[in-house]
């Protein structure tokens, strides 16, 4: 039954599975997965080895109605204990040496002259993206070119009154976790193959919206890359009429505070706060609030209306904004284009 | 107290119990069988409290996008469930089996510090009642089994509100690792000491032996998780800076401190259930254990590789590839003593004549599951794909199955083979092997899917997950699975509960066994041993029945037959009060003490958290009691 | 707890001859040197290290001679409980209830020199919390302080059981295990000022 199981396993990566670590789309990922199929493949012969002779033994040495004879009293037998301690370790050995190797493949820090460098922040529960030598921020969605190493650079750090926790970067189709721990930078490389939208995750335990620290990294061609970029490092708009006008008023001063208090809008004089995330593109964005809500004016509308309810504890006050105030700057955040 | 007939000095103590029957006797009990049965019946219900935790977990995983529970509630029943999983059920439970047969199967009246060990249960069961009181007392821990730092330093976890969850945490794990620091080197004195004439260190059960493997993993790996909680607790109580990153604190010394005590500690929780089906095995085959000082010298070689593997916990931290590759290294090969022992219990069934009644049942499905668990183990060792998998339900379907199916199949396989001498009736067989077979199928059923989960990328501790992730259908297999299990965990009750009525009797040894405990009535008198037998071989019991000539093939022993000096005539019937001779054996009286001690402790921890007073209060109990117990003689 | 152990030692034969709270105190001090273990290793990995909180780490403070003499009274306190122990071996109980009190007049002594030690270091700005290099000084020093406070408390103990007339030389084993444990802090001791004390702080120290 459980060899059913093992090989469901592996006619389960057809099914969409946007998260797998079964399905590798870059190198890094590719050659972890390299290393766990041959393992994965060991583990189930020795598993099949061990389950087959526990069924062979209770088949063939139960006890039978009529046989009283007491079995042959074998007390142990070193030629065979030897045997079974060799083997054993003759396989791992084989297991262990290129795991060894890549291990340090795989701590190689890429050509800084062909890679990208990413830094990436990690928040109690969203991630900031800053591109430094673009001079680009962002959050939760990174965009990357495809063919070039990734050079994440991951640390979490206190902003504002917040204590900074551990997190780890994951996005499974282009490679491992890293934790980001705070009080430590470190590093870590992925490289996507293909054009296309990869999910990922915060996966270590980092209190009560852990769960809705979602990510996504977004590889285009080199050339919709170079585009991207250009536009993000561009100022925002800032609208001359309409709702969205009354929307730029409002974040700038509303009843009660100032949305500028947390977010940067570059282009806006006075939005440079990094408490929140960076919204100078936030129209741009498919998802926000940890990649767990869809761009759309609804979803945006409650988080306005209510963050904690669409993520529980999440960092942004509720200010009690009327629906009036909100429709004005739901329509300004989405011409943040 | 051996062998020693005390003095008997009557009326000039005042205060010594003397209750026989009834609440008073349990609560001032010192006989180590009776301590043991409070351990099995306390870690039991722990064991539901867990699984309820486990299945409200389960309800609200069952479907995507789930509301059952909140995101507050679910870290809470997942913290609850680890910690009540590993301290409240398998330590105790196994502590219930080494209270209650270490001493009988070396031959000793009692342990060696009786008060002690009451003390011990007391203070287990007072850092237990603690902890959960804090579901009442403004939430439970939040912050998992593990407890990371800094999310559960100071602020952590709800920077707004200095909550208290974690602080029950913290001074709970302190409470139960007293308490098992205490009873570890009671333990150790008890076998190193009172082992009955003969009984040499190889001529020990493999049980015991196991059980003195592990008081030494307690007595080493217990000090380094008390420091580590200690100073989360002065982080978090008086401002330390200790996993303060601020101040020059380093929030991995946590992790290092954590899992140098952690990973010791999950063959603490495997070596007794190890250590059990070492003794099933031999006797539902009909056949002595396959290498004995093999399986022994493994054991003690699992117990000593176990301290140098703590960081593979710690695989995505980034400690540079030197530090990762030495670990790989030694957690794979760590598996080599552990196949030993697969293969050494394989051989001893090989050859034999098998009776499946139910614990045999248990022992044969731990090697296949334990298996199963051990090898998936072995893939974490693979830094670079641990990478993938760490954090995800591939790494909760490895510890489920070591857990469940190796150290709680185990365990039930124990308490199977077990309560007819403790109970002095047989549990059930149609019962227990209807248990047995929704065990091992829910079991299955909740657990193999995770490793499909995990591996398709499903990250653990998450409250809910988003829809189309290709993770539904394994998702409510897995919740299907868990009520199976509790089915069979009610099948279990209800077998209990008929054999209180019902049981067939057991005679004093069911199952034709091997170890001095089947030697005994059933259950055992107080003082265990009419009179301490002399030890030759191993098995010496077995021995005792049965000849064995130079090609291994057995006999029925010529002459004497089972049992033990005097007691021989006797052996078979429920030897309690009638033999004459053993009136003059006296045992450790009851004391007040140990019980009355031990509430000083969540007095203390309870005042931490909420009044000065309470502090004051708990510290003079402790004191009080300390000083009380010193003065009052041993046996009166 | 050894004292209450003790002092209802019994004599069975026992497999390895020595009695069942002796072994028991050997299997207890084991365990403390890891606690001491843990709590020196995390002193060592922070002894340098302030973080953004600045401000001074212990050695900038230490006052090495006073400690030394603050040592070397701890020392010459094992001496009297050497001498304690042979005194009721020899079956003389007065001369142990001098060499009894003298141990812990010493343990005091050496007590008060930490609490003078600390108000010091407090005055010079060197608290619990000042950074992580002080908090883990105060610790683990504190942890010794409070084993050596115990030690005290169960020679005191010892001292008025046998004022009582409860000590008589056949229950000497008290005796020798309070020694046992006393020896062992003292020990304790011994490592932590040379590896906390007198062992230099990393280089770059201070600074942060
Ligand atoms: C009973 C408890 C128990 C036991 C016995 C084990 C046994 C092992 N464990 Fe497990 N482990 C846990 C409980 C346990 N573990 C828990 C609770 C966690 C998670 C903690 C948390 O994060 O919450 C964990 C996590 C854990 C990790 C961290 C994963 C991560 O978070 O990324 C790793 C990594 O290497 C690991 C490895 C191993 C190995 C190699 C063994 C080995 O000892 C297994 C050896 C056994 C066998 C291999 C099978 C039998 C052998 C043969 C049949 C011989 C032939 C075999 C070969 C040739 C391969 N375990
Ligand atoms: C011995 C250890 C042990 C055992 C036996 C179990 C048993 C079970 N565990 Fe375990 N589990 C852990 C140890 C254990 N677990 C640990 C250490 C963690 C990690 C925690 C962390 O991350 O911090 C974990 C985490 C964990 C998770 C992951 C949570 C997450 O990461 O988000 C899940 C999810 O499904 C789970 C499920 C289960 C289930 C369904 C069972 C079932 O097998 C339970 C079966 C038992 C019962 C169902 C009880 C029977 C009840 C009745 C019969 C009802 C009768 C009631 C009354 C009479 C009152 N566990
Ligand atoms: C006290 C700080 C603070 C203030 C003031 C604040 N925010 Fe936020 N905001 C945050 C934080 C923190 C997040 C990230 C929450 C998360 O994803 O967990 C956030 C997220 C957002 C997002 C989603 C961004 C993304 O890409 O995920 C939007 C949109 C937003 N805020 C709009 C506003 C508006 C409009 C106002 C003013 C009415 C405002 N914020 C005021 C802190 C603040
Ligand atoms: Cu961030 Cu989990
Ligand atoms: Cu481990």
């Amino acid at each position: 039954m459980l060899l059913a199981l093992v090989l469901l396993l592996f006619t389960a990566c057809t099914e969409s599975a946007p998260q797998s670590t079964l399905e590798p789309e870059g190198p890094v990922a590719r050659q972890q997965d390299d290393l766990f199929r041959p393992v994965f493949w060991i583990a189930t012969a020795v598993f099949v080895f061990v389950e087959g002779l526990i069924l062979l033994i209770v088949v063939k040495f139960r006890h039978r109605e009529g046989r009283d004879a007491i079995p042959t009293q074998v007390h142990g037998n070193k030629r065979l204990e030897l045997l079974w301690t060799i083997i054993p370790t003759v396989i791992l050995a084989g297991i262990a040496v290129p795991t060894i190797g890549a291990i340090f493949n795989l701590s190689r820090e890429p050509d800084p002259a062909t890679r990208l460098d990413v830094t990436i922040i990690a928040h109690q529960w969203w991630w900031e993206v800053e591109y430094p030598e673009e001079r680009v921020i962002t959050a939760n969605e990174i965009h990357i070119p495809t063919g070039r190493p990734v050079y994440f650079r991951l640390e979490s750090r206190n902003q504002g009154a917040e204590i900074p926790v551990i997190h780890s970067f994951w996005v499974p189709k282009l490679g491992g976790k890293q934790d980001v721990v705070p009080g430590r930078i470190v590093h870590l490389t992925y490289e996507a193959e293909q054009p296309g939208t990869y999910l990922g995750q915060c996966a270590e335990f980092c209190g009560i919206s852990h769960a809705y620290m979602r990510l996504r990294m977004i590889a285009h061609t080199p050339e919709d890359f170079e585009a991207w970029l250009e536009n993000e490092g561009s100022r925002a708009a800032t609208p001359d009429s309409g709702l969205a006008q009354r929307g730029f008023e409002l974040f700038q001063s509303f009843p009660g505070g100032s949305c500028m208090a947390c977010h940067a809008i570059n282009g806006l004089d006075g939005a440079a706060a990094r408490i929140g995330p960076d919204l100078t593109h936030f129209g741009s964005r498919e998802t926000f609030a940890g990649a767990i809500a869809d761009l759309t004016p609804e979803e945006l509308r409650r988080w306005l209306d209510d963050p904690a309810s669409v993520k529980p504890g999440a960092k942004m006050p509720d200010y009690g904004l009327s629906d009036e105030e909100i429709e004005a700057l739901v329509a300004y955040l989405l011409s943040l284009e | 107290m051996a062998t020693e007939v005390l003095p008997q000095r009557r009326g000039w103590t005042l205060h010594r119990p003397t209750a026989t029957t009834g609440v008073w006797s349990w609560i001032t009990t010192v006989d180590h069988k009776r301590i043991g049965i409070l351990y099995g019946v306390t870690a039991f219900v722990m064991f539901l409290a867990g699984g309820v935790e486990a299945l409200l977990l389960r309800v609200q995983l069952a479907t995507p996008e789930n509301n059952f529970i909140s995101a507050e509630t679910y870290n809470q029943l997942f913290t609850m469930h680890g910690t009540t999983m590993i301290f409240l059920v398998i330590m105790p439970l196994s502590a219930a089996f080494f209270n209650y047969f270490l001493p009988l199967q070396i031959g000793a009246r009692d342990v060696a510090f009786p008060r002690l060990n009451a003390f011990s249960y007391w203070v287990f069961l007072a850092g237990g009642i603690f902890m959960y009181t804090s579901f009442f007392l403004g939430g439970a821990p939040n912050g998992g089994w593990f407890g990371y730092a800094p999310l559960n330093t100071e602020g952590g976890v709800l920077d707004v509100v200095r909550t208290h969850n974690m602080d029950f945490w913290v001074l709970g794990l302190i409470i139960l690792g007293i308490a098992s620091t205490v009873s570890a080197v009671n333990l150790l004195v008890t076998i190193i000491n009172m082992r009955a004439p003969g009984m040499t260190f190889m001529r020990m059960p493999v049980f015991t032996w196991m059980t003195f493997v592990v008081q030494f993993l307690l007595v080493f790996a217990l000090p380094i998780i008390t420091v580590a909680l200690f100073e989360l607790l002065f982080d978090r109580l008086f401002g330390t800076n200790f996993f303060n990153v601020l101040n020059g604190g380093d929030p991995v010394l946590w992790q290092h401190l954590f899992w140098l005590f952690g990973h010791p500690e999950v063959y603490i929780l495997i070596l007794p259930a190890m250590g059990i089906v070492s003794e099933i095995l031999p006797v539902f085959s009909r056949k002595p254990l396959f290498g004995y000082a093999v399986v022994v010298f493994s054991g003690i070689a699992i117990g000593f590789m176990g301290w140098g593997v703590w960081a593979h916990h710690m695989f995505a931290v980034g400690l540079g590839p030197v530090a990762n590759s030495a670990f790989a290294l030694s957690t794979m090969f760590i598996a080599v003593p552990t196949g030993v022992k697969i293969f050494n219990w394989l051989a001893t069934m090989w050859g034999g004549d098998l009776r499946f009644k139910t614990p045999m049942l248990f022992a044969i499905g731990f090697v296949a599951m334990f298996t199963i668990g051990g090898l998936s183990g072995v893939t974490h060792a693979i830094v670079p794909h641990d990478t993938q998998q760490t954090d995800t339900y591939y790494i909760v379907a490895h510890f489920h199955y070591v857990l469940f199916g190796g150290a709680i199949f185990g365990l039930f396989g124990g308490a199977y083979f077990w309560w007819p001498k403790i109970t002095g009736k047989l549990l059930n067989e149609r019962i227990g092997k209807a248990n047995f077979w929704l065990m091992f199928l829910g079991f299955n059923l909740t657990f193999a899917p995770f490793h499909i989960l995990g591996l398709e990328g499903m990250a653990r501790r998450t409250h809910t997950y988003p829809e189309g992730m290709g993770w539904d259908f394994w998702n409510m297999v897995s919740t299907v699975g868990a009520f199976l299990i509790a089915v069979s965990v009610a099948v279990f009750m209800w077998n209990v509960m008929r054999t209180r009525t019902k049981g067939e009797v057991a005679g004093d040894d069911p199952w034709d066994g091997r170890s001095l405990e089947w030697s005994i009535s059933s259950p055992p008198p107080a003082h265990n041993f009419d009179e301490i037998p002399e030890v030759h071989e191993v098995d010496d019991f077995w021995h005792k029945k049965y000849a064995e000539d130079e090609h291994g093939r057995l006999a029925p022993a010529v002459a004497g037959g089972a049992g033990y000096g005097p007691s021989e005539a006797h052996a078979g019937g429920h030897g309690d009060g009638e033999h004459g001779g053993h009136e003059a054996i006296h045992m450790p009286s009851p004391s007040y003490y140990p019980a009355f001690t031990a509430i000083g402790f969540p007095l203390l921890a309870w005042g931490l958290i909420f009044s000065p007073a309470l502090i004051v209060i708990g510290a003079a109990i402790l004191l009080g009691g300390l000083y009380g117990w010193a003065l009052e003689p041993s046996a009166e | 707890m050894s004292v209450q152990a003790a002092a209802h030692a019994e004599h069975p034969a026992t497999n390895t001859g020595m009695s069942n709270v002796k072994v028991g105190m050997w299997g207890f001090l084991a365990s403390e040197c890891l606690l001491f273990g843990a709590l020196i290793s995390t002193y060592l990995l922070y002894r340098g290290r302030v973080g953004q909180a600045g401000g001074p780490i212990p050695h900038d403070v230490y006052d090495i001679p006073f400690t030394s003499v603050s040592s070397f009274v701890l020392l010459m306190s094992s001496l009297t409980m050497v001498l304690a122990l042979a005194a009721i071996q020899r079956g003389d109980e007065r001369r142990l209830r001098v060499w009894l009190v003298a141990t812990a007049l010493l343990g005091m002594v050496f007590i008060s020199g930490q609490v003078y030690e600390f108000s010091t270091f407090v005055e010079e700005g060197l608290t619990l919390k000042t950074n992580v290099a002080s908090t883990a000084f105060f610790v683990l020093t504190g942890f010794h302080g409070a084993h050596v406070s115990i030690g005290i408390l169960m020679l005191l103990s010892l001292w008025g059981i046998s004022h009582q007339g409860k000590l008589p030389p056949s229950r000497s084993e008290a005796v020798e295990l309070v020694g046992l444990y006393w020896h062992f802090v003292d020990i304790v001791w011994i490592v932590i000022f040379t590896l906390v004390y007198l062992v230099p702080a990393p280089a770059g120290a201070g600074g942060g």
